[in-house]
């Protein structure tokens, strides 16, 4: 019995210092493709290719002072980062990662929980972000902070719809909410659900960047009119767990993207190649890595690509066309399953 | 009156896509485009000739200070940087050259009036850009030091050289 809770325990740690590296070269990642794009070479001065500019970044971000306005409605002000930052880590409990890891003599799931309801666990914690965005912009009592927090949740609310139904599609096809049964639902490349739900990965996807407040949805953080939105007042760590927030948003944004629709860890015909158990699974591994990777990069691209939203059109878009397609999508699907087609 | 019939937006939207689809492709292709960052203490730009750093004050090629301290400079210089102090030259055709030369490069602003007014062709703004110092004092240019920095710039014209060469009227010249 204790060989389990060990076991989760190891699980637990090592996919949480995976996660805070992750998200802290991220960073670097971002600031080095953003460079790339604009004709700049980036970070380069902290350490070889600018590699411990996460670490130089992290701490300044320890080291500065912490302020607390003093008309700010202090509890839920000192709450807000952390109802924001735990959800949006808390997502990867039940993100599976890989199917089986045979080491050490034990055979490891590579996931932390897999519920049979993990699909809706992480809409559900995905949503409660939007707490943490809603009151950090309330009690900051501050006009730029609050118009952040509203735009945040009104946005939050509007995209979480479409991106619901756009799984529903998903969801049909497979008969299971469970993570992993989805992706050992995809087995061979033309099973994979993206070609078999195109029009649900857009809209995910779409709903995906306004969930995680990226460009070209990044109204909640506006810069240009909002000073800094919803985290204006915040400082030091306190204002570093937002951004870090929206990086693990960005990661299980990606995460899911490729469990629903690109077939998750699985490499067409890896299996059938008759390699060792534990080199199948580290390929496995890595392909889910690459799989994220590039659509981390494409949050990165698209940033650099599309400009913001006007606030009306992008209500006008979740409600008046992602939200029907994603409809018409459901019933797509379901006269699909009905006619045999999938 | 004419009617102009509008393409209609719901269309328009829709092609929308392929601009996205050019988008993207142009911001991938400025990934692997040559940067044009400058790695500055390391690598420094190129400037023109006609480059308006810090104004220095220069000698001819007989080592001679060409200011005569005629307050030109001092005169059209307009954030009023420039401070003259000018002495009396004994038994020379020049008769007049500065005691005191400053610029106050806090106030300066690189013009180039300075330059331009200069009948002595004395004045001159050079390639310098780099201003720093610890103190406010240290940033006032004295006339030394702008010597220092404008160096030996040969004449071309030399107007005083006759005077200078002719024995009944030169005299106890400084330098």
């Amino acid at each position: 019995m204790s060989g389990v809770w060990i076991e989760a325990g190891v699980k637990v740690a090592v996919l949480m210092g995976l996660l805070l590296t992750g998200a802290a070269y991220l960073t670097w990642v971002e600031r080095k493709v953003s460079g790339f794009i604009q004709a700049r070479i980036g970070p380069n001065r902290v350490g070889p290719l600018g590699l411990l500019q996460p670490l130089a970044d992290g701490l300044k971000g320890f080291f500065k002072e912490d302020i607390t306005p003093k008309y700010a409605y202090r509890p839920l002000f000192l709450l807000a980062p952390a109802l924001a930052f735990v959800p949006s880590l808390a997502v990867f409990a039940v993100i599976p990662f890989g199917d089986r890891l045979p080491i050490l003599g034990r055979v490891i799931s590579l996931r932390v929980a897999d519920p049979n309801i993990g699909i809706l666990f992480v809409f559900a914690l995905a949503s409660m972000q939007v707490y943490g965005v809603a009151f950090a912009g309330w009690s900051s009592n501050n006009k730029y902070a609050l118009m952040g927090g509203l735009r945040a949740s009104a946005q939050m609310i509007s995209y979480e719809l479409a991106m619901g139904f756009s799984v529903v599609g998903v969801l049909m096809i497979t008969g299971s909410l469970r993570l992993s049964e989805i992706v050992f639902h995809q087995q061979g490349l033309f099973h994979w659900n993206l070609f078999i739900q195109p029009i649900g990965f857009v809209i995910f996807l779409v709903a995906g960047f306004a969930e995680a407040n990226r460009l070209p949805f990044d109204l909640p953080e506006a810069e240009t009119e909002l000073v800094a939105g919803y985290h204006t007042e915040y400082s030091s760590m306190k204002f570093a767990m937002f951004p870090l927030s929206e990086y693990f948003h960005m990661m299980a944004i990606s995460a899911l993207t490729v469990i629903l629709f690109f077939g998750g860890w699985q490499v067409p015909g890896l299996r059938a190649a008759g390699l060792a158990p534990l080199a199948v699974s580290i390929l496995e591994l890595a392909a889910m890595g690459l799989k994220m990777g590039f659509f981390l990069f494409l949050f990165i691209w698209v940033r650099w690509t599309l400009p913001r939203f006007r606030y009306d059109h992008l209500m006008t878009m979740g409600w008046k066309i992602l939200l029907p397609l994603s409809l018409v999508n459901v019933f797509w699907s379901g006269i699909g399953i009905l006619m045999g087609w999938f | 009156m004419i009617f102009v019939r509008r393409p209609d937006p719901r269309f328009r939207a829709w092609t929308y896509f392929w601009a996205l689809v050019k988008g993207m492709s142009l911001t991938l292709r400025h990934i692997f485009r040559p940067k044009v960052t400058l790695q500055y203490p390391e690598q420094r730009g190129e400037f023109s000739e006609g480059y308006r750093g810090l104004p220095s004050l220069v000698r001819d090629q007989h080592g001679r200070e060409k200011c005569v301290a005629c307050y030109l400079c001092q005169w059209v210089c307009p954030p009023r940087a420039i401070t003259i102090t000018a002495g009396e030259l004994q038994e020379s055709p020049v008769e007049k050259f500065a005691e005191k030369f400053q610029i106050n490069m806090l106030r300066c602003i690189m013009c180039g009036y300075c330059e331009e007014v200069c009948p002595e062709q004395a004045i001159f703004l050079n390639q310098d850009y780099e201003l720093t110092g610890l103190t406010r004092a240290e940033l006032i240019f004295q006339k030394e030091k702008l010597l220092e920095i404008g160096g030996v710039r040969p004449d071309t014209i030399q107007k005083w050289k006759p005077l200078l060469a002719d024995p009944s009227r030169s005299g106890g010249r400084k330098q």
